[in-house]
């Protein structure tokens, strides 16, 4: 059965009609609840949070549509960087273990998640890939979201940063048709720049316009895994990233991700009466 | 299209509120979601049925309060709706603004059953 939408219903659908509800009524009572829908997700994620945090490693989430450059950019980051930083990879997709080969063909660990047919990563999901991936002695975890502008937005993995993608041949729209996963961002990377040649209706102005309109406050690098300034851009960003998470982690403090999905429950209407 | 897994994660909290308040079963369930959640009320209730089904909320109502995004500007201090996409202040038009409402997705009310006081 499919997890998320429903569209195969498997043992749902065969379940005997439903009891009628039972006779004698009793007292209904309203709870007053006001908690978030994904608290357990979260409670998960926080628990990743610390694993993390115990070993001084930096949790990136990478979210993106399919084919915008997600395991590109990983390959050409892993190379670039030529064992300056200990890199892992967590890879998130429907099926196939092709991006987890790819990764390991550059010569670091990766542990493959293969979702069947759920549209997104859930904290579970990257607690148990964690458990067939020693963190200790790692600078950096990239977590390579499942292809999809719209699910992963919503559920805490327990990242410390969350960056996005949008790639040339998208269009410079994509942030004002999808705002919830580009506002999520930390840094948006705007790839395959190399592109800009052939595809003009591309601007590049548009794209930076787009963002502010669905109040992205983030950074954006231009670029292309091919390399260049942007990318040198991007390297010196996670550079700095590492940076600050050995800070964190020697204060014993943590970082998340500027805007999450559970920071609604900050933005409630009130707390419940007692 | 990840809407089964936010009303799993739903049926979760509910049972949770429901066995701690010793209900037999759940009637009603008011949740709030908005817009820059990330799911959609309609897929919600669609997703809602399935999740459900052989739970203690198995013959509850789901009524879902949609929030409306609401922006704070962070240069003229004006409090106004907004667009998911157009993020902006109502008043003065600048692109730095706080959201203070839209992004909930919170169970907010769980009505139960509880069994009926004895009679004597």
């Amino acid at each position: 059965m499919c997890r998320d939408c429903g569209c195969s219903l498997g043992p749902a659908a065969t379940r005997a009609p439903l009891a009628a509800a039972t006779a004698t009524p009793g007292r209904t009572e309203t709870i007053e609840v006001i908690t978030a829908i994904l608290g357990e997700n979260d409670r998960v994620a926080a628990h990743n949070r610390e694993h993390f945090d115990a070993q001084g490693v930096l949790a990136v989430n990478l979210m993106s549509s399919p084919g915008a450059g997600k395991t590109s950019l990983l390959e050409a980051t892993i190379r670039a960087l030529d064992g300056r930083l200990k890199v892992a990879v967590i890879e998130g997709d429907l099926a196939t273990e092709n991006d987890a080969d790819r990764i390991r063909a550059c010569g670091v660990p990766a542990v493959q998640i293969t979702t069947g047919n759920a549209c997104h990563l859930d904290a579970q999901m990257v607690h148990d890939a964690v458990h067939d991936l020693p963190l200790a002695g790692l600078d950096v975890l990239f977590i390579e979201n499942v292809g999809n502008l719209v699910c992963p937005a919503s559920f805490d993995l327990g990242q410390h940063r969350n960056v996005t993608l949008l790639s040339v041949p998208e269009g410079d729209d994509k942030p004002a048709k999808y705002p919830v996963m580009f506002r999520a961002a930390d840094l948006s990377l705007i790839t395959k720049t190399d592109l800009l040649a052939y595809i003009t209706e591309f601007k590049l102005e548009r794209a930076h316009a787009a963002l502010r309109q669905i109040g992205f406050g983030g950074e954006t690098i231009e670029l292309t895994s091919r390399g260049g300034d942007g990318f040198a851009a991007w390297l010196a960003w996670l550079e700095r990233e590492v940076a600050a998470q050995r800070e964190r982690t020697a204060r014993g403090s943590t970082a998340r991700p500027a805007i999450q999905p559970e920071g609604a429950a900050v933005h409630a209407a009130g707390r419940p009466p007692r | 299209m990840h809407e089964l897994s936010v009303c799993q994660a739903l049926i979760g909290q509910v049972e949770k509120v429901a066995r701690e308040n010793d209900a037999r079963r759940v009637v009603a369930i008011v949740i709030a979601v908005g817009p820059l959640s990330g799911v959609e009320a309609g897929l919600l209730e669609h997703a809602y049925p399935i999740a459900a089904a052989g739970t203690l909320a198995e013959h509850a109502t789901l009524t879902v309060e949609t929030v409306p995004v609401r922006v704070k500007c962070r240069k003229c201090g004006a409090e106004t709706g907004a667009q998911p996409n157009r993020l902006v202040c109502g008043d003065c038009g600048d692109w730095q603004v706080d959201v203070i409402a839209g992004e909930e997705m919170l169970l907010k009310r769980v009505e139960i059953e509880t069994a009926p006081a004895a009679v004597h």
